[in-house]
């Protein structure tokens, strides 16, 4: 996620990105759609469209396997599409790159198979408060399976973490820290460089979970030093069913294959198997090549935006957002943190967020109501539910008035 | 279109904001505890049976104004009736939510009940609405089954 401090960069032109994107121009319930789910999942630009398409007009094939053309191409797109995403993320060796369904399958093929190899009786988890289920549910697995437990580092109030609590909490049980790099449910964007030397100081190797920072930024996972990194490639402009899990290459090597299958073998008897040299050992099976292939089309769409705009646009959205929601009577924020993403969590007084999000629907606008796979961050804070804003950056400032307007208008019927 | 208005109607929003029965009953002869997992409502309903009545019910939780208000409105709807006739309730209430909602649904039996016809242009609340009732069914079958094995 880039800290940079940006000279007055060059104004974000919002209206230009939003023509990249057909369905902002279709209409939901008869009005404009709004679309504030971003968290959720994004929308995906035409390259992205059009490379899935072509792909299956003109270049499908099964990849790795046979000699014909078609075969040859579509296995140096799968290739080239892993080149890309690696150069993106400040990958130097494309072989740490995995392609798995999404962030949830990453972080479920770490603590398979490196937490399975690595996580004893006694030992001990690192997470924190601000989880996602995601990386919470596949570590408890493996924390029952092997008698270890999961360690929380708490936050305060505002939705930050507290540092001091997370250097008191790695013991010499600690066997891996993972968390969230922005948090979904909050948007706390969380001092991942900070957290990561912690760890290492400690020889504690670490996983990140990406998936709402790689929306809202750069990230360059090896200067970061995280040892895993996930993210999803529905979350970042690209296709559902394909995400990315970026691993240390010594960790990688060691680890036994999480599904076996074909594409993951070097040869096969019935006495005996080897296994493909990573990336394939962590690829059984058919992959989602289409899938890849528009994840490649994604990555060349943002490495072509000016991030510092898009960060500067995003901020304005942030700051507008806040400024309106809060005007609307009754309505409280849930995350404050000092840094934090375009994402905006609330609640309001005598009105759950379902009601909320059915009444906003009927505007045209998307948002997501409930706890946001995040159940403790909701126990935390003493409520059922959240309403989330969630924005990325071809939302609008006319986004958040449509918005504003619809909550006043939920404001008028419950009174 | 599904009107808001037909959703949300005045007597919807007044039993959210004061729920009738909404109590804990120590000497409950059932309760059972409902929740919509997806989306976090969660609901306790004590009932006290006496023979074959409801002598007085109650609930306890949290949730949007449908499942609130659905609640509310269900425990005065089957206070001090026969078993039998808040299963009959429960039945005609499911039928009318889940109707198509391009048709004039049957009301008939349902009184005050009615008012959450406009749900059903609604499909991802229809559950909201049918928690409380789900669970009070629970209870129900639970002491017929009971009954029944004894």
């Amino acid at each position: 996620m880039s800290v940079r401090a940006a000279p007055a960069p060059a104004r974000f032109d919002a209206a230009r990105v939003r023509r990249d994107f057909p369905i902002l121009g279709t209409r939901v319930r008869g009005r404009p759609l709004v679309y504030l789910d971003n968290a959720a999942t994004s929308q995906k630009p035409l390259a992205v469209i059009e490379a899935t398409d072509r792909y299956y007009r003109e270049q499908n094939a099964n990849i790795h396997r046979a000699v014909h053309f078609l075969s040859e191409q579509a296995s140096h797109l799968y290739e080239g599409a892993r080149a890309k995403v690696a150069t993106y993320l400040g990958v130097a060796d494309a072989r740490r790159v995995i392609f798995v369904r999404g962030a949830t399958e990453a972080i479920n093929l770490v603590a398979s198979s490196w937490g399975r190899m690595s996580v004893g009786a006694g030992d001990e988890v690192l997470v924190t408060a601000m989880e996602h289920h995601a990386n919470i549910v596949p570590w408890q697995l493996v924390c029952e399976e092997k008698g270890a437990r999961l360690v929380v580092i708490p936050m305060d109030r505002t939705g930050t973490l507290l540092l001091g609590e997370a250097e008191r909490l790695f013991s010499p049980r600690t066997r891996i820290l993972a968390f969230p790099q922005v948090s979904n449910s909050l948007g706390t964007i969380n001092p991942a460089a900070e957290l990561i030397a912690m760890a290492h100081a400690r020889g504690v190797p670490v996983l990140v979970d990406g998936a709402q920072a790689v929306p809202h930024g750069r990230v360059d996972v090896d200067a970061l030093d995280a040892d895993f990194y996930a993210i999803s490639g529905h979350k970042m402009f690209g296709p559902t069913g394909v995400g990315v899990l970026v691993g240390r290459a010594d960790l990688l090597e060691a680890m036994p294959p999480y599904q076996g299958g074909g594409d993951m073998i070097h040869s096969v008897s019935f006495a005996k198997t080897t296994y493909a040299p990573i990336p394939g050992k962590f690829e059984a099976g058919t992959p989602d090549i289409a899938g890849v292939v528009g994840l490649g089309a994604a990555v060349d769409y943002l490495a072509a935006l000016d991030w510092d705009a898009v960060a500067a646009h995003e901020a304005d959205l942030l700051a507008d957002t806040v400024e309106q929601i809060c005007d609307v009577p009754g309505v409280t924020l849930i995350g404050t943190a000092a840094h934090k993403a375009a994402v905006v969590s609330f609640v309001m007084d005598g009105v759950h967020a379902h009601d909320i999000g059915t009444i906003v629907d009927q505007e045209g606008i998307a948002v997501r109501t409930g706890h946001h796979c995040t159940q403790p961050v909701m126990d935390f804070f003493g409520v059922p539910a959240t309403t989330r804003a969630s924005f990325a950056l071809y939302n609008t400032r006319e986004d958040i008035a449509a918005l504003a307007a619809a909550l006043h208008k939920v404001r008028k019927v419950f009174g | 279109m599904a009107d808001l208005s037909d959703l949300y109607q005045q007597i919807i929003i007044e039993h959210n904001r004061s729920p009738r029965n909404f109590k804990v009953l120590p000497d409950a002869t059932g309760t059972a505890e409902g929740d919509n997992p997806l989306c976090g409502d969660r609901i306790i309903v004590y009932v006290k049976l006496d023979g074959d009545s409801v002598a007085d019910i109650g609930f306890q939780g949290k949730g949007c104004a449908i499942s609130q208000a659905s609640a509310s409105l269900m425990t005065g709807a089957v206070k001090g009736k026969p078993v039998a006739e808040a299963e009959r309730l429960f039945q005609a209430f499911h039928a009318m939510v889940t109707s198509d909602p391009t048709k004039t649904p049957d009301t008939s039996a349902l009184g005050k009940l009615a008012a959450f016809a406009g749900v059903r242009q609604f499909p991802a609340r229809v559950k909201c609405a049918n928690l409380a009732w789900h669970t009070l069914h629970a209870i129900l079958a639970r002491s017929a089954e009971s009954v029944s094995t004894e």
